[in-house]
């Protein structure tokens, strides 16, 4: 006894609107059980057939509920289908492992399944077979209304060769069966009230078969997202953790390898928080040079003070290098910093020659030389400010050249590639505005330096405080306009 | 601006002798001229540097490497042999005063913010005052 597992063919696209897709597949078991079994959910119409065979009835069911399939078999039993692929999934689907275990036992043992499409129409029942073989099983007689469809050639030839096995042998009961049905249908090419009943319920079976098929789909891809989200999520909660347990050894410097695997979004975090760590630890340093020079210490304490307090300068400068080079966007817009701060910001930070100003007006009197020292800073700084503007005003100036060349909206192939060779340039400037980005900051960094160097230790100590209070003043500002009552 | 631009076409004309050697012609370009800046045309931070001296007072010598066909490629190279190891991703601007090597931006910032660019320049005679 041949046993049939009906699987569904998950690839199998109708567009006719016009085809009833059948689309199960019957996999001949192993053991030869004659089941019509249904692996699959969307088989539920297809009725579980008792153990030893198919009866009449049974396949009339079947024939009814549409999900019925007919081999074909040899006389020896032991059908050869070789998928011509009407419908060109047959072989994919055989390969997708949705068929479960059985799919694997099919293939071993040669066997293959095909689907059958029938296709109803006002004259005739057309049902397309996926066979080369070397039989035609289906009965005589009938083919002849099956259309253009059926493949098959030589089998055709094998047609009257086995349907008297058809007839007899108790194997092809189900074809058999099926044929009565066909028979019906065929006759006088018109159909009859039966089979208009029939015609309905096949159809309204394969809608809902259909209907659940996508809604399985859309639940599988659902539930996919869902896991890609909840995988996300781990990964992030893992690099925040990550990026605090770093942030802890800012005073030995956070390795730029780590900041630059972490997202952007990590990068800009962990930036964030370690500034603001930095902030922190520079109030305090302040606050401990301010007790010195309140409290009239020696040069030499002093100028442990002054260096202490430079030398955390240079953290904060490290830190945003590494911060540049992980997202410089998030360096440009400042966010880093209170909005008061980011008024007067200028490239990636505070405009070093603005801070020279304030110093010149605030500073003890100061010898001619010292004021001469700090006015050519407070020059130079100026034109190297000016000359890093105006390179960054060309970048800007290419940036918009390049990203607006080419727009003008047609289609074609080479558009595209103009488009992506577009982008690759504009990436190029990007990376350059990293560069420029740096340069500001190194500019930030000479000018302190050469201030320090310029004055002495106890100006030095001066215009460090000074420097730091014009900031707290601007940050408590921000607070301030944060928290105004608003009308 | 007012830097000279040198057309490679008259400068071949001029000379007789090119050494093939990328570096050597670097050095003998390099020391032609108080201020010698290689730059390419496209290269953004060359222009910054440019203004920058430009608005010292200095009239720089500047050869784009990507102007010379010939040789553009071979010199870029060398420079960056000579600069050793550079971060940027592209290695002009470079900038020679008096013949000798200052570096890229970052040196020429440094020096001018730290003073010792003014003296360097007047040195090579690129600056009066």
């Amino acid at each position: 006894m041949q046993g049939f597992k009906a699987a569904p063919s998950p690839t199998f696209n109708l567009t006719n609107s016009d085809m009833f897709c059948q689309s199960p597949f019957y996999l001949r078991d192993n053991e030869g059980n004659r089941n019509v079994t249904s692996s699959y959910a969307d088989l539920g119409e297809l009725e579980q057939v008792t153990a030893g065979g198919l009866h009449q009835e049974s396949v009339a069911d079947l024939s009814r509920s549409s999900m019925y399939t007919s081999t074909m078999m040899k006389p020896n039993n032991v059908p050869h289908f070789t998928n011509a692929l009407p419908f060109g999934v047959l072989t994919t689907s055989l390969g997708s492992g949705e068929m479960g275990s059985s799919a694997t036992d099919v293939v071993d043992t040669g066997q293959f399944m095909f689907q059958e499409v029938v296709q109803v129409n006002n004259s005739t029942i057309t049902s397309t077979m996926v066979d080369v073989g070397n039989c035609g099983v289906l009965g005589n007689g009938h083919f002849e209304n099956w259309g253009d469809s059926y493949l098959a050639d030589h089998s055709l030839s094998q047609r009257t060769d086995t349907s008297t096995d058809v007839d007899t042998n108790d194997k092809y009961q189900f074809c058999e069966g099926r044929h009565e049905s066909l028979i019906v249908a065929e006759s006088g090419g018109v159909q009859s009230k039966g089979i208009c009943h029939d015609q309905k319920a096949l159809r309204r079976l394969a809608q809902n078969r259909e209907a659940a098929r996508e809604s399985r789909q859309r639940k599988k891809a659902y539930v996919q997202q869902l896991e890609n989200s909840r995988i996300k999520l781990a990964q992030l909660e893992q690099e925040l953790k990550r990026e605090r347990h770093q942030g802890s050894f800012v005073g030995s410097g956070v390795s730029g390898d780590q900041s630059q695997h972490a997202n952007i979004n990590g990068a800009s975090l962990a930036f964030d928080m370690e500034y603001a760590r930095w902030l922190e630890e520079h109030q305090r340093l302040i606050n401990e040079l301010r007790t010195a020079v309140n409290s009239h210490l020696g040069d030499n304490e002093l100028r442990v003070r002054v260096d202490g307090v430079m030398g955390h300068y240079d953290k904060v400068f490290q830190l945003k290098l590494i911060g540049t080079k992980s997202d410089v966007f998030h360096m440009l817009s400042g966010m880093w910093k209170t909005p008061a701060e980011r008024c007067f910001m200028w490239l990636g930070g505070f405009r070093s020659s603005e801070l020279l100003k304030i110093l010149g007006n605030h500073l003890e009197p100061l010898t001619d030389q010292h004021l001469l020292g700090i006015c050519n800073l407070q020059q130079s700084s100026q034109e190297a400010e000016d000359a890093l503007s105006q390179g960054l005003e060309a970048l800007q100036q290419s940036l918009s050249d390049t990203l607006s060349s080419n727009c003008h909206g047609s289609t074609g192939s080479g558009n595209v590639a103009d488009y992506m060779g577009q982008m690759a340039t504009a990436m190029g400037k990007i990376a350059m505005l990293e560069i420029f980005v740096h340069q500001g900051d190194l500019l930030r960094q000479q000018t302190i330096h050469q201030l320090c160097r310029i004055l002495t230790t106890r100006q030095a100590a001066q215009a460090l405080l000074v420097m730091s209070d014009y900031m707290s003043r601007l940050q408590a500002l921000s607070s301030l306009w944060s928290a105004r009552p608003k009308s | 601006m007012h830097y000279q631009t040198e057309s490679w076409n008259s400068y071949m004309s001029q000379k007789i002798n090119i050494t093939n050697d990328p570096l050597q012609h670097i050095e003998r370009l390099a020391s032609e001229n108080a201020v010698v800046i290689f730059s390419i045309s496209s290269c953004c931070m060359c222009h910054a540097v440019k203004r920058l001296l430009c608005g010292m007072g200095v009239n720089p010598t500047v050869y784009e490497l990507d102007q010379d066909p010939m040789r553009g490629k071979e010199m870029e190279m060398a420079l960056m042999m000579l600069l050793g190891n550079s971060c940027t991703p592209s290695v002009v601007p470079v900038v020679f005063i008096g013949g000798k090597l200052v570096g890229g931006m970052d040196r020429v910032m440094t020096s001018h913010i730290n003073g010792s660019l003014v003296p360097l320049l007047k040195q090579a005679g690129a600056l009066w005052l």
